[in-house]
């Protein structure tokens, strides 16, 4: 064989000179923009900094990332789940349910009791269940993922419906909502921090890792960047497609029954459109909903700006209407930027 | 007409164009003159630039540097659009036609006449496409769907939409690869039509039989430049061959002579079926290649060898049978996971569609089908993937920034070259290669013959299918012609000649005898 060829390093170099602050710029562009929001809401507004207002912010972020951190899952792989608000509502209300009154079974006449942690595990089951339908709807059916969780979004909720006869559950015990409401009180100077952000930032770690450090990680990449070729690698598309709904919906099942606990009830209309905030967080955070590309520290980010800027409206005293006008457009520059940077055909076009 | 002896001026004149891609320089100083009412045959290897030279001429490319000229002005195109403006209009090799829509509605596409209600005039649209394929000599019904036209046809129809834009040059992209004998002579006789109206063609082909029925001049690239060009002669055939590659051909292929061991891979009554008509694609085929053997399997479009390989592999679990051995034990192979197990690994035809993730790294490309080899405590290493990558960077010699740059970028030729290294970064007993040097630069494809060889030294059984007759003769030990899926003929390296394996792989005429 001919020797090593002259490698890389030289022109690796030479590249990071040339780059320059632009790039940098485009780089980072969610975090200086999640910075000039903060800067601004720091000097515009007495309240951001204080105590409460940052619980909020954190407490608010922390149902919205674990739906966002499924959904990058989802949308990596090419696919986008539209169910992941009517399956909150599904487990939150399940796990209320369970909770308050048990499982009554007519034919034998027996009460199931649950603890409030068994409760809260049989809503993040119930999630994890209505995963298991969607990837087996988009992998053994070949339904298009929009399409599949299109329906069980009406699915979820009408099931949620059912469960709870259109009223709300309410007062589900301090146990039910500690996990909601509490904060890390016994540890010193961060006994502020809400349990909420620490459970959801927790699983976002996890999450982290799989996506970047595993087998199942690299071929969620693999399956959306080119599925045919991640076939012929040997790759299992089929389950590694599976898995990533079964995220999916076991996170959005959390999501349920950590609302439900911070609510300290369950409503049968909760989580109505959080499906769009969880894509505009994912969607923000660099991913491309043609799948095989994004991050989960993207997503974390654009859950801290839409967070970020959900509070900061109101502390600025934006009028409701203008808030979701204000939303949609940073939606459309997030992905306006990404597609103008990064978005540019990487293959030379058609060899000659 | 021309008269014969008088040289018209230029109608098009393209001189010292560059173009670079990233990690290639696909023009380098190329150039051509068309005249009107000539054909200008454009010949050169698979990545000479010929493509890229016709994107530029057609307005979808902009070169780097350079100059067009139409009618001595020089011209600036950037887009198709403006191209068409001036009178060029190309053919691609994909056909570009809207195929749930009506032959006539596609060469009106986006300009169909319209009534004075500002609805399209469906009667006049298929008149003056009725009056445009006739001026052509071809009987084709205007409203006919063009998805029911055999390809050929549709080639018609993409030339009538060109010619209707008052094209005076049209640019041929190897328009008779996928036709049959008879609709090859009725593209010639609309040819010869062309030229009597004065429009000048530029035709890319890498059939050299079929020029001296319709060249009058021939230009030559080589690695992205202009290397000759001149009034077309039949007679210098070879030194046009010469000058296309630039290098004696013995030396393209370094194959050492090999000592076949044991058997490796055994194929026993091998068929493959296309999934749902049933209809045979592969019947029966029988064949052994032993540790250290090249096999080249050799066909014509439509043989089967790309079904034959995939099915080795385990893509066609369902539509295939037949027993398949490997080493010593036979071996169910019912998905590429499967073949992987076994020892197989398939290098497939088209690198971009099958072979690659084109958005991930040069190290993620390689390692994505033995990411087991490279996983500990359930976690992917880093390191470890980096520096195999870098191991096979160096072996293969890929030529790329980084083992992080992401693939894409890469030209044909390294793209090919991860390819490999994905396979052989699973340690396989057999490899399969389907097409392994499409499209990529003469440099690259002599790299990938070395690379096969020290393979075969090393031991490896290797079965290439390749639809390029002088690859195929230099580098297998042994030949297996395919025709309509069945072997018809097995050469060892002394006795194949391009004669014996073309007569070999074309199938015998249905019907001829009844």
């Amino acid at each position: 064989m001919p020797p090593t060829p002259p490698t890389s390093e030289a022109s690796q170099t030479a590249t990071s000179v040339r780059a320059g602050l632009l790039p940098l710029v485009v780089q980072f562009r969610s975090v200086l923009a999640l910075a000039v929001l903060v800067l601004l809401l720091s000097l515009t507004t007495d309240s951001f900094w204080s105590e409460k207002n940052l619980q909020n912010v954190l407490r608010q972020i922390s149902v919205n990332l674990c739906l966002s951190v499924g959904m990058t899952l989802v949308v990596l792989t090419g696919g986008i789940d539209l169910s992941v608000g009517s399956t909150l509502a599904l487990a939150g209300a399940v796990a209320a349910g369970l909770a308050k009154s048990g499982l009554r079974i007519e034919p034998w006449n027996t009460l199931v009791e649950f603890t409030p942690a068994g409760a809260m595990l049989a809503g993040m089951a119930t999630g994890l269940l209505v995963g298991l339908v969607n990837g087996t709807a988009v992998t053994v059916f070949r339904l298009p993922p929009f399409v599949a969780t299109l329906g069980m979004l009406s699915i979820a909720r009408g099931l949620t419906m059912l469960w709870t006869g259109g009223n709300p559950i309410h007062d589900l015990g301090p146990a039910f909502s500690f996990l909601g409401n509490g904060r890390l009180d016994a540890v010193p100077f961060l006994g502020w921090v809400p349990m909420l952000i620490v459970v959801a930032g927790a699983l976002a770690a996890v999450v982290a890792v799989v996506t970047g450090h595993t087998r199942f990680g690299r071929g969620l990449y693999a399956v959306g960047g080119n599925e045919r070729a991640a076939a012929v690698s040997g790759l299992p598309v089929a389950a590694i497609k599976r898995g990533a709904y079964l995220w999916c919906g076991a996170l959005a099942g959390l999501a349920g029954v950590l609302l439900a606990s911070r609510l300290n009830a369950a409503t049968p209309d909760a989580g109505v459109g959080y499906e769009l905030d969880a894509i505009a967080a994912v969607v923000i955070g660099g991913a491309s909903l043609g799948g095989g590309r994004g991050t989960i520290g993207g997503t974390v980010l654009g859950c801290l700006l839409i967070g970020v800027l959900n509070i900061g409206l109101v502390l600025l005293d934006v009028s409701p209407y203008w808030q979701q006008v204000i939303k949609g457009l940073v939606i459309l520059a997030a992905v306006a930027i990404d597609r103008a940077t990064a978005g540019r055909p990487t293959s030379p076009g058609s060899s000659s | 007409m021309i008269p014969a002896g008088r040289i018209p001026p230029p109608l098009l004149e393209a001189r010292g164009i560059r173009k670079a891609f990233p990690g290639v320089q696909a023009l380098a100083g190329a150039g051509i003159t068309v005249r009107p009412g000539r054909l200008n045959a454009l010949l050169g290897e698979n990545g000479a630039g010929k493509s890229t030279l016709m994107n530029i001429l057609a307005g979808v490319l902009s070169p780097d540097a350079g100059t067009i000229a139409i009618d001595g002005r020089p011209v600036a195109f950037r887009s198709p659009r403006e191209a068409q403006a001036a009178g060029v209009s190309i053919i691609f090799q994909e056909l570009n036609l809207v195929d749930g829509l009506s032959v006539a509605e596609n060469i009106f596409l986006g300009r169909q006449p319209q009534t004075a209600w500002g609805l399209v005039d469906r009667r006049r649209m298929l008149h003056d496409a009725r009056e445009l394929l006739a001026t052509l000599d071809l009987d084709i019904d205007p409203a006919t769907p063009v998805e029911r036209l055999k390809v050929g046809t549709r080639q018609m129809v993409e030339i009538a939409k060109a010619l209707s834009f008052n094209s005076r040059l049209l640019i041929l992209d190897e328009p008779t690869s996928a036709l049959t004998e008879h609709e090859v002579e009725t593209l010639f006789a609309v040819i010869r039509r062309l030229k009597s109206r004065g429009v000048g063609m530029i035709y890319i082909t890498h059939r050299l039989d079929e020029l001296p029925a319709i060249a009058d001049d021939v230009t030559i690239f080589r690695d992205g430049s202009l290397v000759h060009e001149a009034v077309f002669a039949a007679e210098n055939r070879t030194e046009y061959v010469r000058r296309m590659v630039g290098r004696d051909l013995a030396d393209l292929y370094p194959r050492s002579p090999s000592s076949p061991g044991r058997p490796l891979l055994e194929l026993d009554g091998l068929s493959v079926t296309r999934p749902g008509s049933g209809q045979p694609l592969v019947t029966d085929v029988s064949l052994t290649v032993h540790a250290g053997e090249v096999v080249g399997l050799f066909g014509l479009m439509g043989a089967g060898r790309t079904e034959l390989l995939e099915a080795v592999y385990g893509l066609h679990p369902q539509a295939t049978t037949g027993r398949i051995r490997v080493g010593e034990a036979a071996a169910a192979i019912r998905s590429p996971h499967d073949a992987l197990a076994a020892g197989i690994v398939l290098a497939p035809e088209d690198r971009k569609a099958e072979g690659l993730v084109l958005g991930m790294s040069v190290a993620e490309n390689i390692s994505m089908a033995s990411l087991e080899r490279i996983t500990r405590h359930g976690l992917v290493s880093r390191r470890l993937e980096k520096a195999k990558a870098a191991e096979a960077v160096s072996r293969l010699t890929i030529k790329t920034p980084s083992t992080s740059q992401a693939v894409g970028t890469l030209s044909g030729g390294n793209q090919q070259k991860v390819v490999l290294a994905k396979g052989l970064a699973c340690h396989p007993r057999v490899l399969l290669l389907d097409e392994p040097t499409r499209g990529i630069d003469i440099g690259a494809k002599r790299e990938i013959y070395a690379v096969i060889d020290e393979l075969a030294r090393g031991g490896m059984a290797i079965l290439v299918a390749s639809s390029e007759l002088p690859e195929i003769i230099g580098i297998s030990d042994r030949i297996v012609v395919l025709a309509e899926g069945r072997v018809t003929a097995v050469f060892s390296r002394g006795e194949a000649t391009e004669q014996a394996i073309l007569h070999a792989a074309i199938p015998p005429q249905r019907g001829a005898v009844a």
